[in-house]
């Protein structure tokens, strides 16, 4: 781990003024980043701890809710309002990790935790993430674990977040303050970015720019599920994961939302899926259609080839559980 | 090119006990446990927060010790395995765990135990875990199963895990907090 | 008192964070830290090294590589694999991936992990060989195999009549590498004062490695002296010392300080051993009635140019089934990947895994109940050298573990017990684990206040020796086993064999009862005879005869100086059952119940033994359906090097497991009439699993571990 100077934010201001200066970081739990600092795969020389300031509250807006960046994953898989209205967030939360983990990582955090990529983790190897124009080590390498939609021939890495999943499937937006003061709001769905040739940015978070809160609309009607599949029953990155609401009326599917984790560089939401699934009869044949259309571009690699079959098992068998199969 | 960093310097209490300390930026609470206030009951079994063998509790919540910096934890209150039992006055917890055999070579098991304590505190204040089939439901059934579910955060390879199911389950009985 | 189900005598200071491990003594003073350099290349020469940039950093105390490392000694092949010197840092050549280069030592742990990344190295890179699989026709029949048994057993024209029997089995399994990866990283603190070095380090065997540390550096036994009082697990990866350890008493002796150093849980992969990936061909032929006409296990393993360790991974099926026409083999295929090691149940745990899974397939295609498969080939005597057996009773394992499991309640056919999206299976094996004897003494003291000490370089890894130890002593000294004070884990103390083998606790018990024996007599010698049958026993004896005490030595002989070795075939047995589910959309397996039935002779301390066929039971879940280390064949590095990578069973896995152990006495073993338990428990227990994963789905999955990709081509259709 290189040297770095730390201080610890009691001001959001001067927290994103202070995280702007090259070689500046944002530190929260810390259970990702100091994971990649002890491996020098990040190097920061300034640590700005914002994990005290006044960005833990979960509040409702309107019929939705608004919940602050620093609230760590453990509290909001446990807030009431959460469980009530969007267990799909709950399940996503308490299906990441260990105990241990979300008592201590942040929303804003988790969703910038970066890749688990084994080649990314082991800095003897070329990587593009690392250092970009080096090459790809997972392409003809062990690649498991490995993206199935959206890579590159740069890279082939998945984004490891199971909370991101549901908040897509979710609509949610995040609020954001730049270092100047200013603040924006976006789509979760278009804060993350795919490898294409340049897969070291991840984000479209600016220099010192901080993700303040995330805002969830009010939830859409239908039975939610988030299934994740993994080797081990437990603490275990998602080799896939489906995010589902399904809204069924008699027998016709009056919404959907269909999200994939485990299978891209971000959080893989699935309006193909959706598309198919809306205003058809809740039937085997019109889930299979939906799995079809949701992976209709997926390419294996070698090893993760196996994925494309699991994504569409995994989110047929969701489907069937939350919508039935007349 | 002059190194930045250094040192900071950092007020916690450690099992009721203020200590003052003047670390290198780097240290983590576990190195900080260890090698500078010498309470090597915390362990080390991998650094990246994946074995839980280092899990303290922080204000009564169970985290791992590896991924938090000694500087992020100023005015808090830190728990260890040392601070819950002496060896002629043991925790509920920690007796039940010798009584069930809870342990094989030792080296998870003050992690099992530190994380045993959260996680009952947690189960209490009715927090679903990913095993719960209702997540909104307001309290929490801590079946077998659910306790599984919560340990899995705390590695054991001498796989003493059915041991340290009985434990817990023994400790939550009575006021295994 | 042997035998009583006590708690740890330990327990309360390994619970209360209160046992002091290896790298965390601190009553010698502040250490320096020592940060391994690995290399990043798998095989190759380094063209430059440059420390300067390292040796300027904040705090750094010494860099030491290659070029000012003090000359050691060359390995002598004769001395055992764990006892004959490793010297380290010997030259520019690479021979592996993650082979230490350098060490960097600083007054803080920080300090020197970050100037460790800054000592600059390029290679000369070799083309290595690191695929098993693309090589495994290039292999070579090796000298000599773990053990000393013969590299190939052929009885009869195997072939022949293999090819001759109305039954035929001819499948290959593949088994990949497995690490032991004990919650505690391989760790050393070395001390030195003048001429003489203390070696806190965390291994099995102290005596082995006092021998390698005394070997590798020239120095007499005298002068080094090896402590490892608590050892945070070994599963065969701390019989040996490795480099962390050389380095430390390389850098300890420059700097004139204590040094400590601790292989990152990364290092480890490559540091300590691995069980070496291997392909098993199993071919079994067989009557009509399941009685086996040819047994035929051909092994073929990765081995590598640094080191001579061959896993008997054949041996296994050598004493398990009668058969009048056999053939098992080992061959090897030069790799250059880091030297294998034992892993916890080394030979059996591979050799079963395809042994019990071939069974299993040759139970289906008789269409027979695997049990009784079993029990129609238990053999008389050994099935080999004819030898009688000095106590075995693996058909009582097996018909008490059907009945108890409730065995008759299976799916005869295999994919037939569906529960909503689960399929149901269940699946059984045999285990067998030969015993062993090494050399080994203990020291016994009873003080006039009726406490007795017992001493010995024993270790307990986990294992329970303190406690068994304690039982021991207790019993044959007529004291309470509160009383008994046990000391371990110092060189200072009588030798032994350690914690390795599955013989820790009967050499070391045994050693301890003849020392008992010997210090009874001779106190009741000294005494005048109207003393010796005194109603206080012999703790009034000695307190009114002996004031400074008395103490005896207790020591047992290697096995080839036993009789009852030659004469008969020692084994322990067990029987395994499982039942798991299977998830008919995705191929997630879920383990459900398993039983496990013992015979191991007498047990010492049923509840420690309970806890230790239960963790090796679990261990054979693991390697079913978890454990690889994966190699990424075009550099040889282990790339799932963690533990979020390398998969072993957490909680969640791990449902309701018993062991039932059989009340036992093997009178050909030891004094005790005990036998080893350590490795008996993953004997078997993973293609249990795997059996059950059949019998679930009707998939037969021959690559381990069984991971979903390998059923998911064969599920139902949704």
């Amino acid at each position: 781990m290189k040297a770095f100077t730390y201080e610890r934010a009691t001001d959001l201001r001067a927290a994103v003024a202070a995280a702007a200066a090259p070689g500046a970081k944002f530190i929260s739990g810390g259970t990702n980043l100091l994971d990649l600092m002890k491996l020098e795969i990040e190097q920061p020389t300034h640590l700005v701890d914002i994990s005290r300031l006044p960005l833990q509250r979960i509040e409702a807006v309107g019929e939705g809710l608004r919940i602050g960046a620093q609230a760590d994953n453990a509290t909001v898989a446990a807030d009431d309002r959460v469980r009530a209205r969007y267990p799909l967030l709950s399940q996503a939360l308490l299906a990441g990790a260990s105990a241990q983990l979300r008592n201590m990582a942040s929303i804003g955090g988790n969703l910038l935790q970066r890749t688990r990529c084994t080649y990314f983790y082991d800095p003897s190897t070329p990587c593009n993430k690392r250092t970009p124009g080096a090459g790809c080590s997972a392409l003809g390498g062990l690649n498991r674990s490995h993206a199935i939609l959206g890579a590159s021939p740069s890279c082939i890495a998945t984004h490891p977040s199971d909370m991101a999943v549901a908040l897509v499937a979710l609509d949610a937006r995040l609020e954001l303050l730049g270092a100047s003061g200013t603040t924006r709001e976006i789509a979760l769905r278009d804060f993350h970015l795919l490898p294409e040739t340049t897969p070291h940015i991840e984000t479209v978070l600016l220099p010192g720019e901080m993700i303040t809160a995330v805002v969830l609309p009010p939830p859409p009607s239908g039975r939610h599920r988030y299934r994740k599949v993994r080797d081990r029953a437990s603490y275990e990155f998602a080799l896939v994961s489906v995010a589902a609401i399904l809204s069924v009326t008699g027998s016709k599917i009056e919404g959907a939302r269909i999200a994939f984790g485990g299978v891209a560089h971000k959080p893989w939401r699935s309006l193909e899926a959706e598309a198919v699934l809306h205003g058809r009869p809740a039937t085997l044949d019109t889930y299979q259609a939906a799995a079809d259309a949701a992976l209709a571009q997926a390419v294996g690699r070698g090893h993760n080839d196996f994925k494309i079959e699991l994504a569409r098992r995994a989110l047929v068998a969701t489907l069937v559980e939350l919508g039935g199969a007349s | 090119m002059t190194p930045r960093g250094g040192t900071q310097k950092t007020s916690f209490n450690v099992n009721g006990t203020p200590h003052d300390l003047d670390l290198d930026t780097r240290t983590t609470l576990l190195d900080a446990l260890r090698e500078h206030l010498h309470l090597t009951g915390t362990k080390k079994g991998c650094d990246h927060g994946q074995c839980g063998a280092c899990t303290v509790l922080i204000g009564g919540r169970r985290i791992v010790s590896c991924l938090t910096l000694a500087v992020m934890h100023e005015g808090d209150d830190i728990t260890t395995i040392e601070g819950l039992g002496r060896p002629d006055a043991l925790h509920p917890m920690q007796a039940a765990f010798v009584e069930r055999d809870g342990f094989q070579c030792g080296y998870c098991t003050s992690g099992q135990i530190c994380s045993a304590i959260g996680m009952l505190r947690e189960a209490r204040a009715g927090w679903p875990s990913h095993v719960t089939e209702d997540v909104a439901a307001p309290t929490i059934d801590l079946t077998d199963e659910e306790l599984r579910e919560r340990m899995s955060g705390n590695l054991c390879r001498c796989a003493a895990y059915p041991n340290i199911i009985a434990a817990i389950r023994d400790a939550s009985g009575g006021d295994g907090a | 008192m042997i035998g009583k189900p006590l708690n740890r005598i330990d327990g309360p200071l390994k619970v209360t964070g209160r046992a002091v491990y290896t790298s965390e003594e601190w009553g010698v003073g502040q250490p320096l830290y020592g940060v391994m350099v690995e290399a990043t290349i798998g095989r190759g020469r380094i063209t430059r090294l440059d420390t300067s940039r390292a040796e300027a950093a904040p705090g750094v105390r010494g860099v030491i590589t290659h070029r000012n490392a003090p000359r050691q000694q060359p390995p002598d092949p004769s001395a055992s694999t764990y006892s004959r010197a490793l010297p380290v840092l010997t030259g520019p050549e690479i021979h592996y991936f993650a082979e230490p280069i350098a060490l960097v030592v600083a007054t803080t742990f920080e300090q020197a992990r970050a100037a460790a990344r800054l000592v600059e190295v390029a290679y000369d890179v070799i083309e290595g060989r690191y695929d098993l699989a693309a090589r495994a026709d290039q292999t070579f029949s090796p000298k000599d195999i773990r053990g000393w048994w013969p590299t190939d057993s052929i009885i009869g024209d195997f072939d022949a009549e293999l090819g001759k029997a109305p039954h035929q089995i001819d499948v290959t399994y593949t088994v990949p590498y497995e690490l032991s990866l004990p919650m505690e990283p391989h760790c050393c603190l070395a001390v030195w004062k003048r001429d003489a070095v203390t070696v806190y380090t965390s291994t099995q065997i102290v005596s082995e490695a006092r021998a390698r540390i005394a070997a590798t550096f020239g120095l007499s036994l005298d002068n080094v002296r090896v402590v490892a009082r608590f050892i945070g697990g070994g599963f065969g990866s701390k019989l040996a010392v490795h480099a962390e350890t050389m380095l430390a008493v390389i850098a300890a002796r420059q700097l004139r300080q204590p040094v400590k150093v601790v292989a990152t849980r990364q290092q480890v992969f490559h540091l300590a051993g691995h069980r070496p990936a291997s392909i098993q061909r199993m071919r079994l032929g067989a009557a009509p009635d399941g009685r086996l006409i040819a047994f035929g296990h051909d092994t073929t393993q990765k081995a590598c140019p640094t080191s001579d360790y061959i896993e008997q991974i054949g041996v296994t099926g050598r004493a398990l089934y009668a058969a009048p026409f056999r053939r098992t083999t080992h061959r090897a295929v030069e790799l250059d990947l880091p030297p294998a090691e034992d892993v916890r149940a080394p030979g059996e745990a591979p050799g079963l895994l395809a042994i019990e899974c071939g069974m299993d397939e040759l139970a289906y295609a008789l269409d027979m109940d695997p049990v009784d498969l079993r029990l129609t080939n238990e053999p008389a005597t050994h099935p080999e050298s004819g030898l009688p057996f000095s106590d075995r009773h693996l058909v009582e394992c097996l018909r008490e573990g059907a009945k108890q499991f409730g065995w008759d309640r299976r799916p005869q056919r295999p994919a037939t017990l569906r529960e909503g999206r689960w399929l149901t299976g269940y699946g059984m094996a045999a285990a067998i684990r030969p015993h062993f004897q090494a050399a080994s003494s203990a020291e016994v003291q009873l003080h006039p206040d009726g406490t007795a000490t017992v001493r010995a370089d024993m270790t307990d890894i986990g294992t329970g020796s303190y406690t068994i130890l304690a039982q021991v002593a207790s019993e044959a000294l007529g004291i309470p086993v509160e009383r008994v004070r046990v000391e371990l884990g110092d060189s200072a103390f009588p030798a032994g064999a350690g914690s390795g083998g599955s013989w820790g606790a009967t050499n070391s018990c045994s050693a301890l009862s003849r020392a008992c024996d010997a210090l009874r007599d001779q106190v009741l010698a000294a005494v005048p005879d109207a003393d010796r049958s005194a109603p206080g026993g012999l703790v009034e004896l000695v307190a009114k005869h002996f004031p400074a005490g008395a103490s005896a030595t207790g020591s047992i002989p290697d096995m080839d100086k036993e009789p009852s070795f030659a004469a008969y075939s020692l084994a322990s047995y067990g029987a395994h059952f499982v039942e798991l589910q299977v998830d008919a959309d995705t191929g997630e397996i879920r383990l459900r119940r398993m039983l496990g039935v013992f015979d191991a002779g007498r047990i010492f301390n049923a509840k420690t033994a309970r806890s230790q066929l239960i963790g090796g039971m679990i261990w054979g879940v693991s390697n079913a359906l978890f454990e690889e280390g994966s190699i990424d064949t075009r550099t040889g590095a282990f790339m799932n090097r963690d533990f979020a990578q390398y998969l072993m069973p957490v909680h969640a896995d791990i449902p309701a497991i018993e062991a039932v152990i059989l009340d036992g006495f093997d009178t050909r073993a030891n004094v005790l009439g005990g036998k080893g338990i350590g490795e008996l428990g993953i004997c078997g227990s993973g293609a249990a699993v795997a059996n059950a994963v059949y019998n679930a789905t009707g998939i037969r999955v021959r690559d381990f571990p069984i991971t979903l990709e390998k059923l998911l081509p064969h599920l139902p259709s949704q």
